[in-house]
């Protein structure tokens, strides 16, 4: 029962009101791609113990998407933002290293 | 004999008798009593018969812990199985059964189990009953179907009210003893808001029981004080009879509150979810001694040592006249004493440490108490009761030394704290040597959102057994807390706790040492899954080395109880047998709830008409007065039929069919999901949303769509219209509106967020009612107000305007194959549409038709169903739906993963029509068999039955169904073995049967 801060709305939300969207910041490959691409987007998704990068849907509230980064092990979250970037702002990242030193986004494992 | 003693017994009260029955049987307890004190009260050893070998069993434990002592609690709507009788409080009325014998306790039939029992070692299940097959069938299932398994499941609704509650606060504290009440003072000096959860009915823990003093005070005198202080402060708050049954994520914590169980007649639920976030939890959830492992360890006499105290102390019970104590700890000295003071005879105290203990060991010398050391007990003997206990040296194989007569078995082997909440989200434990146990290890707690520990132990739960270390330890716990919590801790100095000094304890693990073969097949370790020391070693023997595989392969730590005394026995046995140190092997997982909860309080309120919310057309009501049978279509209710009085069911869905052919016929379409897409980059959008082209669709027209996922699969169809230049209207499936709009919502915030279109779920703003049949333009040009003709409303094509003086707008556009209108009319307005619509219908024969109807109606028109035709692992082409997939298009959702090799392949199933060669109506759901048959010796199957009717229009039976290589084999027949046991045969056809041409919804 996870609570995470959409920072649309503004609310610290319950997980009861958030449904879960797996790995954020995924490359879409559509028609021209390589079938190895198109199948490593389709079904590849990192599923790391540690840091990890997710979308949620702040569904049974303001209806929209956000990012959360957060550790699947501690359950610490670094922070939440817009869903609408295609990488993590600079300021979580270095908040993450700042507390597991030597971590580097996408670096997973 | 078991009986209540003279005197004593601080929470009873023997001016309020109360009666119960246990078996049908009439007995009499005190107020005060629990279940299981009064049981013993009344020398009613004997409680239960244990889960394969129905041996006999007694109650073991006074509390959550017990394994014994389950039983059926009330009867009809109120009967619950598998209920602790030393946590159910008494009260007048109380009816209670024991479980897992027959036909009597006392006479059980499946004691034959011992005979039986070399049939069922560890793994049992997995080894013994595979070969021969036909025996697992025919014999071992049914037998053992009928003698294992516990209480029986209620057969009736359950007739009590249950509800969640909902809570915030800065500390919680699970555990109302002495360190859970410090702890909590603590806290709440702070002004901090501070939640107490205590699982039985009184503060104080084991502490009045055990005694000591506080800061001078005795114990139980000290904890009333505490209590008196809580409560009075406004910061607080106190729940007795509620247990913490799980710590989740984030501060999450479940509370779960027995609110009328010790008293049905009360007003209010019976029980009460807590449902709790927290900034921190201290959790002073105490200890739970250990069993002793030796022969007979099981026979009803036996108890844990605090057990025997408690029921003293607190019920002034003895559970026997001639009692024998065996420990390897300072603890159980404890009990010999209390019970020599209140006038028992203990026989001898056998201490299997060499040396002895301290203190207390004096204390119970002078007495007069005789006290063997390293010595232990080789054997208990009796039946149904204990009657004798052979002696032998701890060191030894279990020669006896002596026999004594005596009627009742104290042990100890020693405490293990309970450290369930703490590891439940993720708290790691650390062993402790001098004790023997895992405590919480302070250095790994269970983290939360800010990456710090919020779960602090205090007390006995964290590994602290003197007073004086609990109650500075219970400080500590609370002032840790309140700062992590963000408060500011009051600087107090702990009070001082004083009790008597213990000598270390020693582990035993199997008494004696090396016990032979004999005894250790007797030897209990999980008395309620009738797991034994032979058993766990013989799966180590056997290559189990984890101890979550060996959990699972001899069911040690199963069941109800989950091991709370059978754990740590269970894995220092598999260590010992592995040669292994016990923290290597480790313990299982911790999972809550910490005991079990009823599903009511877990439902709440939600069952009944409030499990889930219904939705409602306007026009409910309607078809609910005019013999709607209902039929659920995901939270809506639409009506299957609408039947007349003398009518079936079917008989109604014949005669609507028929008449929207022949005649006109109305239907409540409101349940069509319904979505807005609007901007500049709408038609964009729309053209990936959908296979087809939605960017080039004329204002004023309609087009149909397929929807597909990014895998490829089809989610949705609907019709599309074009209202004007940047804005389009999409219908959805009844059920489909918030999954589709929720679809479109994803792919805009997440992928294509620069692009200028809203989408809006508008699906409840508007009532939609389709009238349809050759007679349908004749009911709207009666009602007047709107050209609705050829060509002033075309096929495909939508118009707004005045239809009989509504707002109206109105798509041409058919599920039927007939000439048909939908017209959709805000929400507010859809009554009174229906009204005017059938009162201009009156002179054509209109009738309102169900979803049957209109299943039936598309099925002759070979149109697909989503769900139907589609099942999450069809795509478009397999439907013959080419023609909706674009070719122009450069992408779209669905086109690269439908250019895969899987999805191009030939002899993927496609869509085909099916007429049974006698007009009789294929089963659903029914496969084709084909040639051969496949490595489990199976036919082979060539397809399968998607959609199948009767068609009054046809007077036969139609189907549709997905078959290998299907359009290429037109004419050929093919089998579908039904599961009554007939094989239907049904010819390959075309899927349109009725209208080929279209020429009736084209006028």
């Amino acid at each position: 029962m996870l609570i995470l801060h959409c920072p649309y709305c503004g609310v610290d939300a319950d997980e009861t009101e958030l449904s879960p969207g797996g790995e954020a910041h995924l490359k879409r490959f559509g028609p021209g791609s390589s079938d190895e691409d198109f199948q490593d987007y389709l079904f590849a998704r990192e599923n790391p113990r540690g840091v990890h990068f997710e979308r949620w849907r702040h569904a049974a509230g303001c209806g929209k998407w956000f990012h959360a980064a957060r550790s699947t092990d501690t359950l610490e979250v670094f922070g939440t933002y817009s869903a609408q970037t295609t990488e993590p702002p600079k300021e979580i990242c270095d908040r993450i290293s700042g507390k597991r030193p030597g971590w580097t986004w996408r670096l997973f494992g | 004999m078991s009986t209540r003693l003279a005197n004593q017994g601080r929470l009873i009260d023997r001016s309020k008798p109360v009666k119960f029955t246990f078996n049908g049987k009439s007995f009499t307890g005190f107020a005060g009593d629990t279940l299981a004190s009064a049981l013993l009260a009344n020398d009613q050893m004997l409680v239960g018969r244990s889960f394969k070998y129905h041996r006999p069993r007694g109650i073991v434990a006074s509390g959550a812990e017990e394994p014994n002592a389950l039983l059926g609690l009330g009867s009809g709507d109120r009967f619950e199985p598998n209920q602790r009788a030393t946590t159910t409080e008494l009260f007048d009325g109380l009816e209670s059964a024991s479980q897992n014998h027959w036909p009597s306790l006392e006479y059980d039939i499946g004691a034959v189990n011992k005979a039986f029992a070399r049939f069922l070692p560890a793994g049992f299940y997995y080894k013994m009953f595979i070969h021969p097959r036909p025996f697992w069938k025919h014999i071992y299932e049914p037998f053992i179907r009928q003698s294992a398994g516990l209480g029986r499941a209620p057969k009736d609704r359950d007739a009590d009210r249950y509800e969640h509650f909902y809570a915030f606060t800065d500390i919680l504290v699970i555990g109302g003893g002495v360190a859970g009440l410090l702890a909590a003072k603590t806290a709440a000096q702070s002004g901090a808001k501070v939640m107490v959860l205590e699982q039985t009915a009184h503060w104080g823990g084991r502490a009045p029981v055990d005694g000591g003093t506080v800061n001078g005070t005795a114990v139980a005198d000290y904890i009333a004080i505490l209590v008196t202080e809580l409560e009075a402060m406004d910061n607080v708050t106190m729940r007795l009879r509620c247990m913490g049954a799980g710590v989740y994520d984030h501060g999450y914590a479940l509370g779960y509150e027995r609110v009328t169980d010790h008293a049905p007649s009360l007003e209010g639920p019976r029980h009460r979810l807590w449902r709790i976030r927290a900034k921190q939890i201290i959790t002073a959830t105490g200890a739970i001694e250990r069993p002793l492992s030796f022969a007979g360890n099981d026979v009803p006499g036996v108890m844990l040592a605090a057990a025997m105290r408690d029921y003293a102390v607190n019920y002034g019970v003895t559970p026997g006249d001639k009692v024998i104590v065996a420990t390897n700890n300072d603890d159980a000295y404890r009990t010999a004493i209390c019970l020599k003071e209140m006038g028992v005879d203990v026989l001898r105290i056998l201490d299997a440490r060499d040396t002895g203990g301290g203190e207390l060991m004096e204390q119970a010398r002078e007495l007069g108490i005789r006290i063997d050391c390293g010595r232990a007990i080789g054997k208990v003997s009796g039946g149904k009761r204990v009657k004798k206990v052979a002696i032998c040296a701890q060191a030894g194989t279990g020669a006896a030394l002596e026999e004594i007569s005596c009627d009742a078995v104290a042990m100890s082997g020693g405490w293990s704290p309970v450290v369930h909440l703490w590891s439940h989200c993720g708290g790691k434990l650390t062993w402790d040597d001098s004790l023997s146990q895992f405590r919480p290890d302070p250095n790994r707690p269970p983290t939360g959102a800010d990456g710090q520990g919020f779960v602090v132990p205090a007390g006995t739960a964290n590994g602290e057994m003197h007073l004086g270390e609990i109650v500075s330890d219970a400080v500590a716990a609370g002032k840790k807390a309140t700062q992590d919590a963000g408060f500011k801790a009051k600087r107090t100095a702990a009070p001082r706790g004083v009790d008597t000094a213990y000598a270390p304890m020693e582990p035993v693990w199997l008494m004696p040492r090396n016990a032979e073969m004999e005894l250790r097949t007797k030897t209990w370790l999980d008395y309620q899954n009738d797991v034994k020391v032979s058993d766990v070693q013989l799966a180590a023997r056997e290559g189990y080395e984890s101890v979550e595989h060996t959990k699972r392969y001899t069911t040690l730590g199963m069941a109800t109880d989950q091991g709370k005394l059978s754990n740590i026995n269970g894995l220092a046995t598999l260590a010992n047998a592995l040669d292994a140190k016990i923290p290597q092997v480790g313990t299982t997982t911790f999972r809550p709830p910490y005991t079990p909860i009823s599903m009511g309080s877990i439902g709440g309120e939600a069952r009944g008409e409030v499990f889930q919310p219904i939705r409602r057309t306007p026009m409910h009501d309607w078809n609910e007065a005019h013999g709607a049978d209902w039929e659920p279509v995901g939270q809506w209710r639409r009506p299957y039929a609408y039947v007349r009085d003398g009518e079936t069911v079917h008989d109604a869905v014949m005669r609507e069919t028929r008449n929207v052919r022949e005649a006109v016929g109305i239907l409540d379409a409101s349940t069509l999901g319904k979505i807005v897409v609007k901007g500049p980059d709408a038609g964009r959008f729309l053209d990936m949303m959908y296979t087809n082209m939605m960017s080039n669709l004329k204002p004023g027209k309609c087009r149909y769509g397929l929807m597909c996922s990014e895998n490829g699969f089809l989610i949705d169809d609907g019709v599309v219209a074009r209202i004007d230049d940047d804005t389009w209207f999409c219908h959805t499936t009844t059920g489909g509106a918030e999954r589709i709009h929720a679809h479109m919502e994803e792919w805009l915030q997440t992928e294509w967020w620069d692009w200028k279109v809203y989408v809006a779920n508008v699906t409840e703003q508007f009532a939609q009612i389709a009238v349809v049949g050759p007679k349908a333009r004749a009911v709207l040009e009666k009602l007047g107000g709107m050209d609705v003709g050829k060509d002033d409303l075309p096929f495909m094509e939508w118009r707004d305007g005045i239809l009989g003086g509504f707002d109206v707008r109105i798509y041409r556009i058919s599920f039927s194959g007939e000439l048909s209108y939908e017209i959709a009319v805000s929400a507010s307005q859809g009554q009174a549409l229906w009204n005017a619509l059938r009162s201009a219908g009156d002179g054509f024969g209109m009738m309102p038709y169900g979803t049957e109807t209109l299943h039936i109606l598309r099925a002759e028109k070979g149109f697909i169903m989503i769900g139907d035709e589609s099942d999450g692992t069809v795509i478009p082409q397999d439907l013959g739906l080419n023609w909706a997939i674009s070719k122009k298009k450069e992408d779209f959702l669905g086109k690269r993963a439908q250019q895969r090799s899987h999805m191009t392949d030939p002899t993927r199933w496609k869509l085909v029509g099916l007429e049974t060669t006698d007009g009789s109506v294929l089963p659903d759901g029914a496969y084709a068999v084909g040639e051969g048959v496949n490595a489990n010796g199976q036919r082979n199957m060539v397809g399968r039955v998607t959609s199948t009717y009767y068609s009054p229009n046809l007077n036969k039976g139609i189907a549709m169904g997905l078959v290998l290589n299907g359009p290429d084999r037109m004419g050929e027949v093919l089998e579908f073995p039904g599961t009554d046991g007939k094989i239907y045969t049904a010819t390959i056809v075309d899927p349109v049967f009725y209208d080929k041409d279209g020429e009736k919804q084209n006028v």
